[in-house]
This record gives C-alpha cells, structure tokens and sequence, in this order.
C-alpha cells in the first residue's frame, strides 16, 4: 500500500507544527496530527471568561528564533510581537525597583537604590552578551555526540572546541562559573540590591523545581537571556493576539507549504514492527502510515506510552523514566474590571506596559521553594506578571483587562495530589500576595482561572506539566538531552524521531528543536 | 524621563528651536535658537555659556587621594599641586582607555575627577588598599563653561576678586555675585575659558549673574551643536563618538590605547605603577598601530565633486558624528569619526584614526563624501591638531 504521507506528526505543538513546515518546505508529504481541538498544544489563545482572551499557557515569546520567523515568513502569516517595555519589582516596604528598556532611564531608576549597581548593570549586560554570543551556536546545531568516534560527529565537536577556545580566558572561565554556579550566588557577585538579585534571579529558576540558590541555575538565567541577542528582531515579547496566534503563524506557514493539519486526532500508538515505525493508530481506531513518525509529545509520553517499553532497549527505558519533570509552575489568568493599582505606583502608567515581578528578595524566592521542596505548594510564591490587554487592547473588551501570572512554586508532585480545592487554594494564595501589592484586585476581579501542573498535563499531555518537557538543568541539556546518545532526535526506533522540547536546545517558545529534528530528517532522507 | 539639569529652570524658556538632546541621562539643549551658528560665533567672539552640568564629577577625599588617583590615571595626579588642573586618560589592565576627563586639586586631600561616563564602580574597585574616599557627587554639583574671548572680563565684572593670575589649567575658589564657586580655567573648545563649579542648589542665581554681568559683553547661552563644532576645531576627542570605552568594547578591535588616541603625553610610564602600565610600557616600545589624527579635506577636490553633479559644494555646518572612510592608494586606511566645516578656519576638517604609517602631517589621503546619493573620494591631508589654537587659550 501506498503511503499516503511522508511524515506524520504526532503533537501540533509550536515545535511539531515547525516541523512539519520545514519538512513540507522541502517537498514531503506531511500531516500533523492534534489531540485537542485546536493546535498550539501550550501557545495557544482561548477566550476562557466572554470578551477576555487568556493566553492559557505560555504568556510570552522568548526565544523564538529568529531564523524560523525568517524562513517561514512568520510576520506575513500574522505574528506580531509587541515589546515588553520594563519589569517593575515591588517591595514590601511600598518602595519598587523598576528596569526599562531605556539605558538613561533605567540608570537613573537603579541608581536610586544602588549607584555601582546601576554601574554593574552595564557590565553585567556586556558580560551577558558574549556569553550568550558563545553559547548561541549551540543552540543553532543538533548537538554532537563526545561519545562517538564518527568523523561527522568529532568534526562538530572540533568546531564547538574552537569556538570556546577563541572565547578567550576571561569569557571561557565566565562561562565554566555560569555553567555551574546558582543564580544567585553568580548574581551576588555583581549586584548589592535585594531585589535586583532577586528579580534577575528568577530567570534561574522559572520552570524548575529549584531555588535560586540551587547550582546549575545561573545557566538558565542565560538561557533566558539568549534571546535578547537578536536585538533586531524583537524575539522578546508579546505575540498580538496572545501565543496561539505564534501557533496560528506557524500553522498558517506550515498549511502554505502543503501541510494537513488535523485536530481532535488523537494518537493511541506508534505502529512498530522489526524495530522500525511505520504509522499510526488514532484513539479512533483509524490508522496512518508513513516510513517516519515524528513526536512533538515529551520523551516519557512518546516512549512510555505511545511506544510501549516492549519496543524499546532496557537500558534506553530506564534514561527515560530518569529524565525529569518535576512541573513546578502554574498559572493565573485573571479577568479585571479594571486596571490594578500598584501601592508603590499608583494609577496607570508605562510601568503597567512590561513584566510585574513578585521577587522582594533571594530569601523570598527560596523560602518560596522551600515549601515546594518538601510537597507542598508556596504560600508566597513567586510571580511573573503581564497585563497582555496593556500592550494589545483586543485581549480584553474596551477599558477592561486581562492579567496573565506565571507562578511558582506549585509542584507536581504535591502532598496529597492536586485536587479542585487544592487548585483554588493555590489560586487564593497567588491573589492573596498580589493584593498585598495591588490592594485594589479582589475587587476587580471578574473571573479567574488557575492552571496548575496537572492541568497542563491533563490538558496539553505534557508529563507532569513540566513547561520545558523536561527540566533544564544542565545534566539534561544537550548532548544529553533527553537520553545520553540519543541527543539529536533520533530514537532507538528507525523512522521514529523527536522534536518537542525535551530534546536539544529545550523549552520556551523557541521552536529550535522542530527546526533542527527536521532538518535532521531532511539530512537522513536526502 | 530624563533628568533636568540644575539649570533648567532657565535654559527651558530660552530654549526657542524646542531641539533637546540627551546628555548622560540629563536633558540638555542642542540649540537655544533656531540654528546653531550666532551660539558658535560666541564661543570664537564673545562668550558662550554653556550648561555643562550632566558631565560625571566624583570627589576623591582623604589621606591616599594623591596616590590612589596616580594609581588609577596615566598622568602624574600625584604630583599635581592644589589649585591645578590636569586632564589625562585611564585605562584597563590592558592598557586600552576606559574614559577621559579632567583631575582637579582642590586641596591637599580632595581631588574632583571628571569624566564622561559613570566610573564610580571601577574607581572603588581600585581603591582596595587605598585610604580614600570616592563619592559621585554628579547630582549635587552643577557646572557652567564660560568659553570665548571675553569669558575673563566677564567673570571680572562678578567676582570678589582678580582673575588675570588664573593661569590655563588654573583652579580656584571665588565668590561669583555672591555664589560660591570653584573656578577652573578649563574647558572643551580650545579658547580662552572657564569652568564653574558649584553646588546645584545655587544654580539659578549664579546663571542670572552671569547673564546680567555677561550681557554688555555679548554672552550667549549655547548648546551642543555649537560645542560640538568648537571641541573638533580644539582636536578635542569626546568618548563614544570618537572611541569606544574599553569597558564597554564587544571585540578587541573596539578598544584603543592612550597611544593611538594621540593621549601619549599624558602617559607617565616614570610613574611606578598604575592600571595598565606594564601593557602601556610594552606599547611605548612596540609603537601604536594606530594614531588619532587631524585631517583636513582639500577644497578644490571637494568642489570638483560636486560640480560634476551640477552643484554647489555643500558642506556640513553642524557636526557629524558618524564613521567615514579613508583611504590612501585605494585601500582603506583609516575612518574619521567627526566632522565639521569650521566656520571660523573656512575649512573642512575632521578627527581620524589611522594606521599609524599614514599618519604623519602632511601625509595624501581620500575621505569618503556622499554627493546626490554616490560615494565619492575627496583629496585630504593629515594636518596638525588643534585647528585652532587661539594664544588667549593659555595667554
């Protein structure tokens, strides 16, 4: 029988939907397969509360990267990303620390509660730049095997050498401290304001079960910081529209080029026979062939389940239930009457334009984690706050608003496991510690949502609602990321391949892995 | 929002062009009138009044300030007497500048460093070991620059004493109509003049006794424009136009040495040790690469240019500050990084970098020129800096 495909995927997530696009780009038949009714798995836009749209999941555009806006023509299929102008951090003590976007406007605010941090401020940007210039082609290549002796793979490896080598001895041994260090002690070396370390360490420890003073996380405070880079194609913000309108652009790309997208399709298993995968088969009964399946689901859920461990070798089973999850983050999506008023900056103003971090302090955030260490969900946690409707008024019907908080920690693996109450209660603690700052919310709030771990996995399928399919510590990034040897989207299966985040470069709306896992295939298939 | 100077109160209304520009985080005025040519006519005629307030000031106090502000500058601040002035660059372990401004003795144990970026950080960071106190005092200290030829008879009019004995790079403590000054005979246009150092709360009674005093003699509040006209005219560099900070610098190849910015001079290598001077030391012996040169584009070829487009020759009246080519024997030997037509000299000139082999007076380049949208190559020299060096400056 003829296949009718060249390539099925499994999972119409941002990375399974770019994918497919730059596998139909280069001429093969491709349809993607989408459990839910809509694709965009966690970018996705739901009008949850009438008039209000939620960007239910991910809330902002990170990473995205920019050779995937440019090759799919992603602005011309409707992605507009808005800057995000500042973080304002208030503090307990009535007073904020605000970071702009504007140099002099942002010295002049640091100055005011540090004079060599506003200094520091500069230098620690510049350092930021080059070490993120220095990791930056790592993200851009499938990540080479140091175990393996195939002239290909040493050649790579060669070239990575090289290119730390020419780093130089101050920006090399910078990297090997931001490698290993914890946020917060890297931070501690630059900055002497509370707030300042915290906040900036809190790009340490979004998405993971770990505090800001756990090592490893001073390398996802780069991570974060990668996609500043590119400075000219604003990679860093807000999608119009809200993140299902990224997966809107994507699939708008990926239906351009020839790709079927079907939703409500959801994959039961992988047909495998002698090792190799040859199609398919829907929960509906129907099965699809094609000599490669692509899965855009997280390693554990593409291995475990749809797989089954009978196929797969003992050794490869036990990498992947080691590979960890550990979602550690919720959300809160508020519909409000109103604007919030900040006690440290009443009224409206620009500040209510960029991020609002809950992050007073380095001991707010790990006592924060404390409680998350040991079971239980944080009763001050750490926020991430964005008010889309401020930078796009179509989030929201006219003078009315919505609020996005990302919050943690609110851990998978809770004492007792997450129940409705114990949602809410989380939900009660997030809006709790806000209205300590914004004293005016519990009265403007029209409607709440609050998406905990287990929603996202029960919602979006991603194992323990983990938002980067997996952690980014670094023993499972790169070449190790997901399973030591199988680190460029290759799987133990012939014909069965990866693509979501739990593989290189990892999560965020950065779409790298879909990019590279195709341009794997398209390489294995020439 | 941008910070007002202490000034502002009166430099805002006399502001009629509505042109502000940003200065160090502050706010300050590109041209009170609608052009700047009547307030650059003041600098080389009469007096200019200028707002110099957004510069950084630091004040370095206590028994090791001489010695630390050696260790840290190239130039000899230790053996600097009070009641002087010196400007010099500083630099990184490497030897490559990070800033440039002017060291001022005020008394045996207080010095006053001036610069154009913020150094606070750097400068207590090498204060380890020092007993020293570094404070920015940016905020609370307001600064004037009176430049031109009649800068002197108008501060004689003011204050509560002679000024003929304030030699150039002179500093001394007087009362101006009352206010308490420091008066320093300094300044960034290479004329005869002053700078006035106070505190920022005596700001607006010290700008209107030099406005009344200063009238009968022509003085002209002026903004940047204008200075920026007067500082090339003087070869004076500025930081981020002309160099980059070595601190700021992404490659290497940003970076420059005292050396290449034609800042050897202020170099003291007989100092026994300071930040940078082991790199310094070994420069000195190898010679720069590149030096920083004045250049002046010859006329009749600027002119065929442009008639052979049918046009006038049109010259650049306001300063720019962007990166221009230059060339000798076809190949790119160099980049100037300001430009003027000197309305005074009635020359085109320009400050340059160039490998240090073309670098001499008098050697034959090209400059890019852009005539009716083609880039062209007018015949330039390398001349002398300053391009003018009135005898009032030091007189």
């Amino acid at each position: 029988m003829a296949n009718a495909y060249d390539a099925i995927v499994i999972g119409g997530g941002h990375n399974g939907l770019v994918a497919a696009a730059y596998l139909a780009r280069a001429g093969r038949r491709v349809v993607v397969l989408e459990r839910r009714e809509r694709v965009g798995g966690a970018a996705a836009s739901e009008e949850v509360f009438p008039g209000f749209t939620f960007s239910v999941f991910s809330y902002v555009v990170s990473l995205l990267r920019p050779e995937i806006i440019r090759d799919l023509e992603l602005p011309r299929h409707g992605l507009h990303v808005l800057p995000l102008e500042s973080t304002l951090t208030p503090l307990p003590n009535g007073d904020y620390l605000a970071q702009w976007n504007d140099h002099d406007q942002n010295r002049r605010e640091l100055a005011r509660h540090s004079l060599r941090d506003a200094e520091a401020y500069d230098e620690f940007g510049r350092l930021m730049h080059l070490m993120s210039r220095a990791v930056k082609p790592f993200l851009g290549m499938a990540p080479p095997d140091p175990g393996s002796l195939a002239p290909r793979e040493l050649a790579a490896l060669g070239r990575l050498g090289r290119q730390l080598r020419g780093l130089g001895r101050e920006q090399f041994h910078a990297l090997h401290r931001l490698a290993t260090m914890s946020a917060a002690d890297y931070l501690d070396e630059w900055f002497e304001t509370e707030a300042l370390k915290a906040t900036k360490s809190a790009s340490g420890i979004i998405g993971t079960l770990a505090g800001p003073r756990s090592p490893g996380t001073a390398y996802v405070l780069l991570h974060h910081y990668m996609g500043e880079l590119d400075g000219v194609f604003r990679a860093w913000g807000f999608a119009k529209g809200g993140n299902g309108s990224v997966s809107a652009a994507i699939a708008g790309a990926a239906r351009a080029a020839g790709v079927e997208i079907r939703t409500q399709a959801q994959v039961a298993n992988v047909i495998v026979g002698n090792g190799r995968a040859t199609g398919v088969a829907l929960a509906s009964g129907e099965e699809l062939r094609a000599p490669r399946v692509v899965s855009n689901a997280d390693p554990r859920r593409t291995f475990l389940e749809l797989v089954g461990e009978r196929h797969l070798p003992a050794d490869f089973v036990q990498a992947i239930r080691a590979f960890r999850f550990r979602g550690a983050s919720a959300k809160v999506n508020l519909a409000l009457d109103a604007l919030p008023d900040f006690a440290c900056l009443p009224g409206a103003g620009p500040h209510l334009r960029g991020a609002i971090s809950i992050s007073p302090s380095v001991d707010y955030l790990e006592r924060a984690y404390d409680q998350a260490k040991y079971g239980e969900f944080s009763r001050r946690p750490y926020m991430d706050i964005v008010l889309p409707s401020m930078i796009d008024p179509g989030m929201a019907p006219p003078g009315k608003h919505v609020m996005s908080i990302f919050a943690q920690y609110a851990p998978y693996h809770l004492n007792g496991g997450w129940t409705d109450a114990r949602r809410e209660a989380f939900g009660d603690a997030v809006i709790d510690t806000l209205a300590e700052y914004a004293p005016n919310l519990k009265s403007i709030l029209l409607h709440r949502q609050v998406v905990t771990p287990a929603d996202i996995e029960r919602v979006v399928g991603i194992s323990e609602g983990n938002i980067f399919h997996g952690e980014l510590s670094l023993q499972q990034m790169f070449f190790l990321r997901p399973v030591p040897a199988w680190a460029k989207y290759r799987t133990p299966i012939a014909g069965l391949w990866q693509c979501g985040s739990g593989t290189h470069p990892g999560g965020g709306v950065m779409g790298a892995p879909g990019r590279l896992a195709a341009l794997e295939i398209l390489k294995e298939s020439r | 929002m941008l910070t007002p100077t202490p000034f502002h109160p009166r430099t805002a209304p006399l502001c009629r062009s509505h042109a502000w520009r940003r200065w160090a985080g502050c706010v300050v005025a590109s041209a009170y009138e609608l052009s700047h040519e009547r307030e650059y006519h003041a600098v080389r005629g009469a007096a200019a009044l200028f707002d110099v307030s957004p510069l950084y000031k630091y004040r370095v106090h206590g028994r090791d300030a001489a010695r630390f502000l050696d260790h840290v500058v190239t130039h000899d601040a230790g053996r600097l007497a009070a009641g002087r002035v010196l400007y010099t660059p500083w630099c990184d372990a490497r030897g490559k500048v990070i800033d440039d401004g002017t060291v001022a003795r005020l008394d045996e144990a207080t010095f006053r460093l001036t610069s154009a970026e913020p150094n606070l950080r750097w400068l207590q960071d090498n204060a380890a070991g020092f007993e020293v106190a570094i404070e920015d005092v940016s905020a609370a200290t307001a600064a004037l620059a009176l430049q031109g030829p009649n800068a002197r008879a108008i501060l004689q009019r003011l204050g509560d004493r002679d000024f003929e004995g304030l030699r150039y790079f002179g500093l001394t403590a007087a009362r101006l109509g009352g206010v308490p000054v420091t008066i320093s005979r300094t300044g960034y246009t290479g004329d005869l003049g002053y700078e006035l150092w106070l505190a920022a709360d005596d700001a607006l009674p010290l700008w209107d006794a030099l406005i009344e005093a200063g009238t009968p003699y022509g003085i002209t509040p002026a903004g940047i424009l204008a200075l920026d006209v007067a500082r090339i005219e003087a070869g004076l560099m500025l930081l981020d136009v002309d160099y980059v900070s070595a601190g700021r610098a992404l490659i290497e190849n940003q970076t420059s040495s005292p050396y290449e910015l034609d800042l050897g001079w202020a170099v003291k290598l007989d100092k026994p040790a300071f930040v940078g001077r082991r790199a310094l030391a070994a420069e000195a012996v190898r010679g720069p690469q590149w030096r920083f040169a004045g250049i002046q584009v010859e006329w009749d070829s600027f002119e065929r240019l442009f008639a052979a487009a049918g046009l006038a020759p049109r010259v650049p009246l306001a300063a720019w500050r962007t990166s221009v080519p230059l060339y000798a024997g076809g190949e790119q030997v160099g980049y100037a990084t300001s430009g003027v037509w000197s309305p005074l000299l009635k020359q085109y000139i320009a400050l340059a970098h160039l490998q240090s082999r073309w670098a001499a007076v008098g050697t034959a380049l090209e400059m890019e020129v852009t005539v009716e949208h083609r880039r062209q190559r007018a015949a330039a020299r390398v001349v002398k800096k300053p391009f003018f060096d009135p005898e009032r400056k030091r007189a």
